[in-house]
């Protein structure tokens, strides 16, 4: 790293998340604005992207080599009220709050008593989706059934593909042009050139956004005396005059091209997973060969470039979240997932010298954005694994390892094109997707567990004291193990269908009110349909459910299997009034349950058969079913930090689990149950059916120790490998000592920059909530035998 | 027939090529006092009291060492990892206690592991009758064979056993062709001076040969010492751990003279 890096890497590192009310408050005067009263909604959308751009203030830092931030600053964090409003009781919370806080100043407090919260207050799209929500719908959210991705941000959850990086602003504007004229003569296509007025009026705001970069940067060189620096800014003022208008045609370019997108779209709403460059290493190849071969760059400089570059991501925290949102994602990353590796259109290994350098770029510059992924297949050299593996041990968590193969497979069965499956890969945390084609909703997670806690109390949420689900009867009535499972299953297919009712309308609201003419730009096959990206015009349309705590639901039922059913010794009254009293007065069973039970993650069948059955019900009650915007459901089984908040809602379960304490994250054993080692959890991870979902994750904790020598890295290559076999979708480790980790929670202060990974991507161990830093400790910890 | 297995540990990784399951075998007519499995030398299942805790709350029940294994079901046991055997080149072993005071067992066992295409490894004393070691060796993929002492006097007193006919079992398999890894257990004060190291460099030296270039320096360590409680067995002796750049100073020397070495297998 040079110096340059090195001062603003360090400048990056050391920035204080805030919030700024710019955006806010243009947003808020644009559609305050006579003009605005007489747009369509996508011309609305677009003109007040195109006001933001034309009056946010510009950020240069003179050491920069890619240009351009969200707000006034690195880490100065925009709102977007017409999403979520924030209250200023939010704004007091955001501002105090012990994690993930955001600094939040008098000026924004006044902008928001004055002007933004007058003028939103009813209006915002949070307040628009909880007063269309059913009761029953609300009884479940309060619940904790499940949670509500587009609650406070919009949807989003994609990556850009290979059209997107080559192509110049200049071809989307003769596209649409060219979509129109067919349209002209259609008399029913008025709303559908409103939409496509939209993606014009965004692309040529961004370029318009892109060349005030260019003249402030070429006003500031012209003030500069020092040549060498006055030629570079010079440079960069020429590439933001170039791209995105024309396509880019060097490395440097093509960088800058992306990241203008990548403000785009970070800018015109908030979206989850923000925005994903995909495929990096593909993209770029072709504009590092030539700069290569022309002399342009080295490695050196493209080495500094994506450094540069890295930087930028770092500096963009996830847009502020409150309540249970905060509760499921509760960190300052915003999941973009940089791809490398996987395989190429025609299906060949993909891996070429820069998916080596862009692996050194991750391994040196150990930050926590952007998140980063290895894709292998049984194509891609065992070489890049290890190289990986290797920076996996130096344990901040990064990269994560997926399995190319299982990712097509999944996107195939959900109907996609072979290409475009293979242009594809993960993003997010594990989610699969058709880079560049597919507009992938996640919709929110659901909460496995509390469905048997509903079921053993026939609907009644003892928590919350009311009776949320059916009247499934109670469960000393079941004669066998297949009844109590059908109770489950009735209980699941109820709240999900209230989850996807509840999700129609959500969509419809943002197709109706929030739509991404610039968004719309960049994913195939918007333009050519001329309808928004959130109404359903892209190629390929999927809404996720994703399950949590697969583990513990597992573990749950086969305890109640085991010793209610097959040992028969254990009544249901003697279970639930030791669950009710969180076994106070009957450790006995207590210690039975959690030392005497079969459990998920061990290899074995009595526990792993009930994970499977669980996985199918979820799968078969979801799977299948069309999404308001022409879509179809899917599920995947991941769960940020949700599994920490769901079980903050679940009482003592039947497999031993005190009152509220987390519940198992993604397909995952629960805590500390896994006992016959990697293999063991591997070959339990399997029994579910990974290619019928969009995606799983499975998190392994290693000993640092592990990875003394050469051939233990093989070894866990081969690990990986036998697991990719057995079509598992992604696996990641984390390589810590508990040790370690109990020392951070005594001195947070030694241990600033403790990168660990929590369930699809890697957080500060200090910016963890105590509960998810005491689970993550709890992980059982693999060794060599 | 039956085998009496004291643990079964999947993703073993120090025993042998790849990934491995390792089958412990109780029962050994050894008596090392270093011995990191202390529970293993009885051959009979024994009693005793397992301590599980919940928070602070300790539960005490009484568990057995020693489970009795059909052929059939430790076979049905290891191949649960056959996928992982398969990728990364891995297999099974066998270690204990000895494998080879279970003989009559052992042999039907690797047959059967042979016609599943297993990779077997046997990590034993050398303490066994010669014809027993050449009815096991065709079913044996790798012997990692303990050599502990070279002298026979110090292995007695140490050991229990002389180790005339573990040293002939020893020469015996190398000339026969078959592969052995030769360990050492690195037990200061017992056979960690670098006299020793050199005489038994030499000693090697003069074996070396395609079918045995590997070693392996096992450096004792304490951690097994908790079993003695555990298992209320007297008489453990407190050795010190081996300084690791002591470990990486002997390596080099068997290193020089051919072998692959590594410390901790």
């Amino acid at each position: 790293m040079n110096d340059r890096i090195k001062s603003l890497r360090e400048k990056s590192l050391n920035a204080v998340e805030s919030l700024t009310a710019e955006r806010a408050l243009l947003v808020t005067s644009f559609y305050k604005s006579e003009e605005a009263q007489t747009l369509s909604v996508p011309v609305l959308r677009a003109r007040t992207f195109e006001h933001i751009l034309a009056n946010k203030e510009l950020f240069f830092d003179e050491e920069e080599l890619i240009v351009g931030e969200r707000g006034p600053g690195p880490k100065i964090t925009p709102t977007y009220p017409e999403i979520c409003l924030h209250s200023l009781e939010d704004l007091e919370i955001l501002d105090s709050r012990e994690k993930v806080s955001f600094k939040a100043d008098q000026e924004i407090r006044d902008a928001y008593r004055e002007v933004i919260i007058p003028y939103w207050k009813g209006k915002s799209n949070r307040e628009r989706i909880m007063n269309l929500m059913t009761p029953q719908w609300l009884n479940a959210y309060r619940s904790g059934i499940f949670t509500e991705f587009q609650e406070q941000r919009a949807p989003g959850h994609t990556a850009l593909g290979v059209k997107g990086f080559k192509t110049g602003f200049r071809q989307y504007l003769f596209e649409i042009g060219q979509v129109r004229r067919s349209l002209e003569h259609d008399p029913g296509s008025n709303a559908r050139l409103e939409q496509l007025e939209g993606m014009r009026i965004a692309a040529e705001a961004m370029v318009m956004y892109a060349r005030r970069i260019s003249k402030m940067l070429k006003d500031k060189a012209l003030q500069i005396h020092d040549e060498v620096k006055k030629t570079e800014i010079l440079e960069l003022s020429r590439i933001c005059n170039k791209v995105p208008y024309d396509a880019p045609e060097t490395f440097h370019e093509a960088l800058q091209h992306y990241w203008f997108l990548h403000l785009g779209v970070i800018t015109e709403v908030n979206p989850w997973d923000s925005f994903n460059p995909g495929r990096l290493d593909q993209h770029l190849y072709p504009y590092y060969k030539n700069d290569l071969e022309s002399g342009r760059i080295n490695k050196e400089r493209a080495r500094e470039l994506l450094q540069a570059f890295w930087i930028k991501f770092n500096n963009h925290p996830a847009p502020p979240k409150v309540g249970v949102t905060a509760l499921e994602s509760n960190t300052y990353t915003d999941f973009c997932l940089i791809n490398l590796g996987g395989l190429n259109p025609d299906g060949n290994d993909a891996v070429n010298e820069l998916s080596y350098i862009i692996l050194d770029v991750i391994e040196e510059m150990r930050i926590l954005q952007p998140s980063s992924m290895v894709q292998i297949s049984r194509k891609n050299p065992d070489e890049f694994l290890q190289r990986a593996i290797k920076i996996v041990k130096t344990g901040f968590g990064q990269p994560s390892i997926f399995n190319t193969d299982a990712i097509i497979q999944e996107l195939l069965r959900q109907g996609k094109d072979l290409v475009d499956a293979r242009n594809g890969g993960a993003s997010g945390c594990v989610e699969s997707g058709a880079f560049g084609t597919e507009c992938y909703f996640l919709t929110g997670y659901f909460n496995l567990t509390k469905i048997l806690e509903l079921t053993l109390h026939n609907g009644w949420d003892p928590r919350i004291k009311k009776q949320v689900g059916l009247e499934t009867g109670y469960p000393d009535l079941f004669k066998t193990f297949e009844d109590f499972l059908n109770a489950f299953r009735m209980q699941l297919e109820y709240f999900v269908n209230i989850k996807i009712e509840g999700n129609n309308t959500i969509e419809k609201t943002f197709a109706d009110y929030i739509p991404v003419p610039f968004l719309s730009l960049l994913i195939e096959d918007c333009i050519k349909n001329a309808k928004d990206y959130n109404d359903g015009g892209a190629r390929y349309n999927t809404s996720y459910i994703q399950g949590v705590g697969l583990g513990s639901v597992t573990d749950a039922l086969t305890a109640i299997n085991h010793h209610v059913y097959v040992e028969n010794n254990l009544s249901f009254s003697e279970l639930l009034n030791a669950l009710e009293d969180d076994f106070q007065n009957n450790s006995t069973l207590q210690y039975e349950l959690i030392y005497n039970t079969p459990k998920y993650g061990n290899d074995d069948d009595r526990a792993d058969k009930i994970a499977s059955n669980v996985f199918e019900m979820f799968l078969n009650v979801v799977d299948g079913i069309p999404s308001y915007r022409g879509g179809i459901y899917r599920i995947n089984m991941l769960p940020t930090t949700s599994h920490v908040y769901f079980g903050s809602v679940v009482g003592a379960t039947p497999d031993g689990r005190n009152a509220s304490q987390p519940l198992s994250e993604g397909i995952s054993p629960f805590q500390g149950v896994d006992m016959k080692g990697p293999t063991a959890v591997l070959k339990s991870a399997s029994k579910i059916d990974h290619l019928k979902t969009g995606g799983t994750l499975l998190n392994q904790k290693f000993a640092p120790s592990f990875f003394n020598n050469e051939d233990s890295i093989m070894k866990l290559g081969a690990l990986v490998r036998s697991y990719f076999k057995m079509n598992g979708h992604h696996i990641q480790f984390n390589v810590v000592n508990a040790e370690t980790l109990r020392d951070a929670q005594k001195h947070p202060e030694k241990y600033k920059d403790l990168i660990v990974r929590v369930a699809g991507y890697s957080d500060y161990f200090n910016d963890l909530g105590e509960d998810l830093q005491n689970e993550i400790i709890r992980r059982t910890e693999h060794d060599g035998f | 027939m039956k085998a009496l297995i004291f643990d079964i540990k999947r993703f073993a990784i120090h025993d042998g090529p790849g990934i491995r399951t390792t089958i412990f075998f109780k029962g050994c007519p050894l008596t090392c006092p270093w011995c990191h499995n202390p529970e293993s030398r009885n051959a009979d299942p024994q009693k005793y009291n397992h301590i599980d805790k919940i928070g602070e709350k300790e539960f005490i029940s009484e568990k057995t060492i020693g489970t009795r294994y059909t052929s059939e079901q430790l076979l049905s046991e290891v191949l649960k990892d056959k996928i992982f055997y398969d990728e990364s080149g891995g297999g099974i072993t066998c270690s204990g206690g000895e494998p080879l005071s279970q003989f009559s067992f052992l042999v039907n066992f690797l047959k059967d592991c042979r016609s599943e295409h297993l990779h077997t490894a046997l990590d034993t004393s050398g303490y066994a009758d010669m014809e027993i070691i050449m009815k096991i060796a065709p079913f044996v993929d790798l012997f990692l064979f303990d050599i502990k002492h070279l002298d026979n006097a110090r292995h007695k007193r140490f050991t229990g056993v002389k180790n005339d006919i573990i040293l002939r079992n020893f020469k015996w398999l190398i000339h026969a062709g078959h592969n052995v890894t030769a360990r050492i257990p690195m037990i200061p004060g017992i056979n960690s001076e670098k006299k020793y190291i050199n005489q038994l460099d030499k000693y090697f030296s003069d074996l070396l040969c395609d079918n045995f270039n590997e070693i392996h320096l096992l450096p004792y360590h304490e951690i097994g010492c908790s079993k003695y409680d555990k298992f209320n067995i007297g008489l453990n002796q407190n050795f010190e751990e081996p300084q690791l750049e002591l470990l990486e100073e002997y390596s080099l020397v068997f290193k020089k003279s051919g072998f692959k070495t590594k410390i901790g297998g």
